[in-house]
């Protein structure tokens, strides 16, 4: 029975990921746009030589910290939609961190982080704290401090910290992930050391949820609240406390762009989207840390291997947001994924 | 002889296990035909296998003495099969009338037309002296009402075969009366009806039949006017059952639990408990006998640190544990065997050995430094299980995925093994089959004779009488009466319940 589940937990992203390609390749037929030769187009620009490699990497970085701040949540009974917000304000703080402070690589860059990190956490315990206190629904709230989040931290660079191109300085070298050494392996892509921020990350999430005392407590909330204070666990304090390592997790994530791939922050005019992307990837990934990182690991390559897909093949990369959304569509109902399977298995038999 | 349902030589299997092997049932038109078995024995399978949910890999199903190949619950309903669910399958914010036409709406000119439907929920509801209101709303009105829509829903369907799925595990004495009359005046008026059921007093009260299965094996009908309860009782579990429970003399000693002048309000702001005094002494059970709603939930949440308490003080020995939280209480020597087994009980998605350390999980040796250490609470779990004969594939299963006497064996395990001094049982066998009854009713005891003291809120009064050493019945928020169960009958504590007056007996 187990068994069966975990084969089932592999096999509905994979026949969906299956299922949003072919599809996505008969919208492109209908369009006349020629699909064979657009996928290998988005292939080669995912993977096809070590640019392509290092600048998927470098866009699943974020997006693993993003869909690790999603599952988390869900994994303890909540729903972050406002990891764009807290990645919003960790990438300001991680940048104003990087651009005040003076001190060694050794300790800036951790600091900048930890600052993300901080800010995220704070962002991301308002919600909480509003569920626990007066039991307000953490969407409805987490989705409004995302439009806070998005204007205040552009009055404060525009007040604070602007420089000239409506952005902020460049982040001191000291506190920036660049890596010359990542980027000369990569053929000069803009690959950086936040992967294995990203990784660490996505492990510590592991550890935390399921070999420690205080993930059996999260857990444990999410699972049944009352069965939670009946066995004495206070169910405000974890539902806080989840909110907050959600958001730490998001601003670590923002960090990726402050610290690794922008080294600034620009004035918004929208979200970045990294945020929403990380709910869909958390979809994808089972909500699990490995998941995870597959899951981003898939987004991340097809967002990259769009470019290549329109200057090679003529096709908008547009396309490769529908492909994501069948396949995000086909995850959300993976009821069909197991109807179609079961019909396969049976033989076509009703 | 014409039967109404006739399922023959049944057999259902799901991969790994055989649910039905051979059974069959065979109802008579007009006759209440109950279907016995211990939880998991396989009724629940039969019934779905009768209602189209499942396709047997054997046998042959006839109603109305026609054969049916049945894959379909549609198909049930036309052949006029009802069931009335355990867990009632309503509409909270709809009217009574709402509900019973859901899926099956008359409409006029493109609307429903809810006053010609109502009044033909009257008409039933009269016909079978149901007594619901149309127009009520569910979450206003009782369980037992709520119960007699699910039955009227069948009817407005046109089912004359009911299924009454364990119909009386949510009803409280009163109503379980109520619920015989009206089955009793279904079947004069030419209905058929199944009951599920696993308590055998119903069975002789209200049956004519009865069939019996035992792991998934039919192992007979009888005639329920030539056998006894001990006799279904051995045909059902497989050996003699003891339903006198065996106890020897209580010796309490010092006070263990001290209840003082308590007030406690209820969610609408109401006292639930009202100036409530109650000892409970070491070496003694005592049986709080009520009504539903007494109070008793309230008394019980304010105790275990789960409500406030508004006035009036908890003593644990000597320890005031009166607002104290519910792991500071725990820590005091309390253990807790909750009403509700799936709400406060047990985290069902957790493993079995997971729900096994709930409030000990943050102790030497399951973890340390925060971190969790799986070998113990492993070994922990799998010790429990055996000791308690907890019956699960192994430690490392879902609860969820356990039987309800399993669940309940699970946190009797947990709960007595923190070897408290106090323990209190809600409705501890609310449910349950007569073998994990049997099994449940010697722990509490054995640890009433290790001089712990226990407290027993149950609305089964047979329970209350037979386990208990002294009574304390329960009424509007307060203790009415202390009574001997050796000196007392169900009659004169159903009156005390009601809030009837008997010679002073002054509460200690």
């Amino acid at each position: 029975m187990q068994n069966k589940n975990n084969k089932m937990k592999l096999l509905v992203p994979l026949v969906s990921v299956f299922l949003g390609l072919l599809i996505g390749g008969i919208i492109m037929l209908v369009s006349g746009y020629r699909p064979i030769e657009a996928y290998v187009a988005l292939f080669q620009g995912m993977l096809g030589g070590p640019y392509y490699i290092g600048e998927t990497i470098r866009q699943m970085s974020p997006l693993i910290l993003s869909g690790l701040a999603v599952a988390f949540a869900f994994r303890t009974g909540l729903f972050n939609i406002g990891v764009e917000g807290q990645l919003l304000v960790g990438w300001l703080a991680a940048v104003y961190v990087g651009v005040t402070v003076d001190a060694p690589a050794i300790v800036h860059i951790p600091l900048a982080i930890l600052a993300a990190a901080v800010a995220g956490a704070l962002w991301g315990a308002v919600p909480g704290i509003l569920k626990a206190r007066f039991k307000v629904h953490e969407v409805i709230t987490t989705i409004m401090m995302n439009y806070i989040a998005l204007y205040t931290t552009n009055e404060i660079i525009r007040n604070f910290l602007l420089a000239p191109g409506e952005r902020t300085e460049n982040v001191k070298e000291s506190a920036s992930l660049a890596s010359p050494f990542l980027q000369s392996i990569t053929e000069y892509s803009t690959l950086h050391y936040g992967i294995i921020v990203a990784l660490i990350a996505a492990v510590i999430m592991w550890f935390l949820l399921w070999r420690t005392t205080m993930g059996y407590e999260l857990r444990a909330v999410g699972f049944n609240q009352h069965a939670s204070q009946y066995a004495g666990i206070n169910v405000s304090k974890n539902i806080v406390l989840s909110m907050a390592i959600s958001g730490a997790f998001a601003g670590i994530a923002g960090s990726m762009e402050g610290l690794g791939t922008y080294q600034y922050m620009t004035i918004n005019a929208a979200f970045t989207g990294v945020g929403f992307d990380g709910i869909a990837v958390a979809l994808l990934g089972a909500n699990s840390a490995i998941g995870v990182v597959l899951g981003a690991a898939l987004f991340g390559g097809l967002k990259i291997g769009a470019l290549n897909m329109q200057s090679i093949a003529g096709v908008p990369t547009e396309l490769v947001g529908v492909v994501i959304a069948l396949i995000i569509f086909f995850v959300a109902c993976s009821y069909i994924v197991h109807w179609l399977m079961n019909r396969v298995s049976k033989g076509g038999k009703i | 002889m014409e039967y109404v349902i006739d399922m023959r030589n049944i057999r259902k299997e799901f991969p790994g296990i055989v649910a039905n092997d051979n059974i069959t049932l065979q109802v008579k038109k007009g006759e209440i035909h109950a279907l016995l078995g211990e939880n998991g024995a396989g009724k629940s399978t039969l019934m779905n296998v009768l209602f189209g949910l499942y396709e047997p890999e054997q046998g042959e199903i006839y109603v109305k003495g026609n054969k049916v190949v049945n894959n379909d619950p549609n198909i049930a309903n036309s052949l006029g099969i009802g069931m009335v669910h355990q867990h009632f399958m309503l509409v909270d914010k709809f009217t009574v009338t709402e509900n019973i036409i859901l899926g099956k709406e008359p409409t006029k000119g493109g609307k429903v037309d809810l006053h010609t439907a109502a009044k033909e929920v009257q008409a039933l509801s009269d016909q079978y002296g149901l007594r619901v209101d149309p127009y009520a709303k569910i979450e206003d009105i009782s369980v037992g009402m709520q119960q007699r829509v699910e039955i009227l829903k069948t009817l407005y369907r046109g089912a004359d075969i009911l299924i009454f799925d364990e119909p009386t595990a949510v009803l409280t004495p009163q109503e379980i009366l109520e619920l015989i009359q009206i089955m009793r005046k279904l079947v004069s008026e030419g209905k058929s009806i199944i009951l599920i059921t696993h308590k055998l007093k119903e069975i002789m009260e209200v049956c004519d039949r009865c069939t019996v299965i035992r792991r998934g094996r039919g192992v007979g009908t009888v005639d329920v006017k030539d056998s006894n309860p001990d006799s279904l009782a051995a045909m059902m579990v497989g050996r003699e059952v003891n339903f006198t429970v065996i106890k020897g003399i209580s010796e309490p000693k010092e006070p263990v639990l001290t209840i003082k002048d308590l007030v406690v309000l209820d969610s609408r702001k109401v006292p639930a408990v009202n100036g409530l005094n109650l000892t409970v002494k070491a070496g003694e059970i005592v049986g709080i006998a009520g009504v539903d709603g007494n109070g008793q939930s309230e008394l019980l949440e304010a105790i275990t640190g789960l409500r406030k308490a508004n006035e009036g003080s908890i003593h644990l020995r000597d320890k005031d544990i009166t607002n104290k939280t519910p792991r500071s209480v725990t820590g005091s020597g309390l253990a807790h065997i909750p009403q509700d087994r799936h709400k406060h009980g047990l985290v069902l998605d957790f493993s079995v050995g997971e729900n096994m350390v709930l409030q000990t999980y943050y102790q030497k040796p399951f973890s340390k430094n925060g971190i969790l250490k799986f070998s113990p609470i492993f070994d922990k779990a799998k010790k429990l299980i055996s000791e308690y004969d907890v019956r699960t594939p192994d430690a490392y299963t879902p609860a969820r995925a356990l039987s309800g006497g399993n669940q309940q064996k699970a946190i009797i395990a947990r709960e007595v093994d923190r070897d408290p001094d106090f323990l209190i049982a809600a409705q501890p066998t609310r449910g349950l089959d007569v073998g994990a009854i049997e099994f449940i009713h010697s722990k509490l005891i054995e640890q009433r004779d290790k001089g712990k003291a226990v407290l027993l809120v149950s609305f089964e009064l047979d329970e209350i009488i037979n386990v208990s050493d002294r009574i304390a019945v329960m009424y509007e928020g307060k203790i009415v009466a202390i009574v001997d169960p050796k000196e007392t009958t169900e009659q004169e504590l159903g009156l005390l319940m009601a809030g009837g007056k008997r010679g002073t007996v002054n509460a200690e």
